[in-house]
């Protein structure tokens, strides 16, 4: 049985992050149990949460103040001297695509990014969607290799587990250097990383009415995304909120599109989103070619019933 | 004189339709390819680190004849130099290979920079820009939107672990970009007119192992028509369904 080993990220808080327990369970394709390698300036109390899953054999924590930050080259180097032989799997975060691609070409392994399907076997059989999603494709893989996976298709790994937890101290410098955060991550969620995303278009009219979709938001415990169009036009609304195609691709159980016409663009980024609903004024916008459930109307006068409703059925 | 590399790739345009063919994309039916979207900001970067300390940018792509259209775009914008890489066996490669065959070519150059998209269009990998600097011992500094530069560093705005922070790194360097703030350029008369002139230079490629192998390509499952409604009340109707029908609430 080949061994395989997942590579967690811990958010800012110290936690586990929830697209690390999806990746053990993808990590099963390969094997039934998985180490897991986690690190940080002080990855310990998150190291001994992740040793309680199922699944999980092995917890190798490196610590060490080069950790606080990433530079790919050192975490790679730490993570490929501390792990065992074999394959890796991780998020398709932009730090754990970087690391996928340097430890497959450190171990000289094959490598497939973002895959949103895997199926074990002597090989793996790998789906991922190409050209914005308008095509699957399909590859096989051979083993070891290493498989970062989307966000939100594998369910989190459960509880059960009781592994070793091992802590390695590595005192070397980054040869990356912080030297400020410009924009720390608010405390609103990611829009890749919610199950729930509320975007945006230059339908809403100011970036100051986006507050409307804030309010929504925190009722639904959702992430706010804007559309391209709502990016390039208002400076408030930031870069790390657009969805599309050279913005996050997002993949939630519900996307929800306010005064987004749908450009095939933004669709690029939103499409395998389980649920869409829309709402647009302009009957023949081409988010309704997508949506689940389209509103026709405008989002000054759908959105109070719609918030109504939900703060109704979850109050 | 620094030697600045910059990776393009042309890929089918965002606005392309996309057929497949016995588990093939067709490629005969696609009717416009462009530079893939963030190559073009790491087209930009490279030109305004050359005009900004001095250099020579130096456009490098693996693709077939059909990309050359792409390299004299680049030209037009102001690259000198162009390569592009090809033979029969690259349709084949996977991302080692990609990121092998394009290392070597920037160690042949002789660059201490390198910027490339942070991921391409087409293929959604990301590998490339990482994989080159592992492959060169580099430094990667990856999903930039903006930077600053000297003979010796470069100060870059990245997407960090917990937002965007501005980092440093000493030259030689990777830098993969991400959409970014300034406008990017658009050639001009002249710069059209130089580029019909300009001569591509083209290498075939040494051999390497392959071990991620395409079985097949098809599109993505037609989803049902979805349910329209019209007018604000309809929205209690939507909230029901969403509960009830697709028990996402």
């Amino acid at each position: 049985m080949s061994s395989v080993t997942v590579i967690a990220e811990i958010d800012e808080q110290g936690t586990i992050r929830k697209n690390a327990l999806e990746a053990i369970s993808a990590s099963q394709a390969i094997s039934p149990s998985c180490t897991v390698v986690v690190c940080g300036n002080n990855p310990t109390s998150a190291a001994e949460d992740v040793a309680k899953v199922s699944g999980v054999e092995r917890v190798i924590a490196i610590q060490g103040p080069a950790f606080s930050s990433y530079d790919s080259a050192t975490w790679a180097q730490a993570i490929d001297a501390a792990t065992p032989e074999g394959s890796f799997i991780a998020a398709s975060t932009p730090l754990s695509v970087d690391l996928c691609a340097r430890l497959a070409l450190r171990r000289d392994l094959p490598v497939v990014q973002d895959a949103t399907a895997i199926v074990g076997g002597p090989s793996l059989t790998i789906s991922r969607p190409l050209l914005a999603g308008k095509v699957i494709e399909t590859s096989e893989a051979s083993i070891p290799c290493v498989v970062s996976i989307r966000s939100n298709i594998w369910s989190a790994a459960d509880g059960g587990g009781s592994a070793e937890v091992s802590v390695i101290s590595h005192d070397v410098q980054a040869s990356v250097v912080v030297q400020e955060a410009i924009d720390r991550a608010t405390a609103r969620l990611d829009v890749t990383e919610a199950d729930v995303v509320i975007s945006g278009g230059r339908g809403m009219g100011s970036p100051e009415n986006f507050s409307h979709l804030e309010r929504l938001a925190d009722l639904m415990g959702a992430a706010v995304g804007a559309s391209r169009a709502a990016v390039d036009t208002w400076d408030p609304i930031p870069h790390s909120m657009q969805v599309g195609q050279t913005g996050k691709t997002v993949n939630p159980s519900l996307y929800i599109a306010v005064g987004i016409s749908g450009a095939i663009q933004h669709l690029a980024g939103m499409r395998s989103s389980k649920y869409i609903v829309a709402i647009n004024k302009d009957a023949d916008a081409p988010i309704f070619k997508i949506a689940d459930y389209g509103i026709v109307g405008s989002w000054e006068d759908v959105l109070p019933v719609f918030e109504a409703q939900i703060g109704h059925i979850l109050g | 004189m620094t030697v600045i590399a910059v990776l393009i790739k042309q890929v089918p345009d965002t606005t392309a339709t996309i057929n497949v063919q016995d588990g093939n994309v067709d490629e005969s039916s696609i009717g416009k390819w462009s530079m893939s979207p963030y190559d073009e900001y790491a087209l930009e970067a490279a030109l305004t680190h050359a005009e900004s300390c001095g250099g020579e940018v130096i456009a490098i792509t693996m693709g077939p004849a059909r990309a050359d259209k792409m390299l004299k775009d680049a030209a037009a914008v102001g690259v000198k130099r162009l390569i592009r890489l090809w033979d029969d066996s690259a349709a084949d490669f996977d991302a080692n290979a990609t990121a092998k065959a394009l290392s070597s070519m920037i160690k042949d150059v002789g660059a201490t920079v390198v910027y490339a998209g942070k991921a391409s269009s087409d293929s959604n990998m990301g590998t490339t820009g990482p994989g080159v600097a592992e492959l060169l011992g580099w430094n990667c500094v990856s999903h930039v939107s903006s930077y600053s530069l000297d003979e010796e560093h470069i100060d870059a705005v990245r997407i960090g672990l917990f937002g965007l922070e501005k980092v440093r790194s000493n030259l030689p360097v990777v830098v993969t970009c991400d959409k970014g703030l300034p406008e990017l350029r658009r050639p001009n008369v002249k710069g059209i007119m130089m580029a019909k002139k300009a001569s591509i230079e083209t290498s075939t490629l040494q051999e390497h192992s392959v071990r991620v192998r395409r079985i097949k390509s098809e599109l993505p499952a037609v989803k049902p028509a979805g349910k329209m409604f019209d007018g604000a009340e309809s929205a209690n109707d939507v909230v029901r369904l969403l509960r009830e029908e697709a028990k996402v609430i």
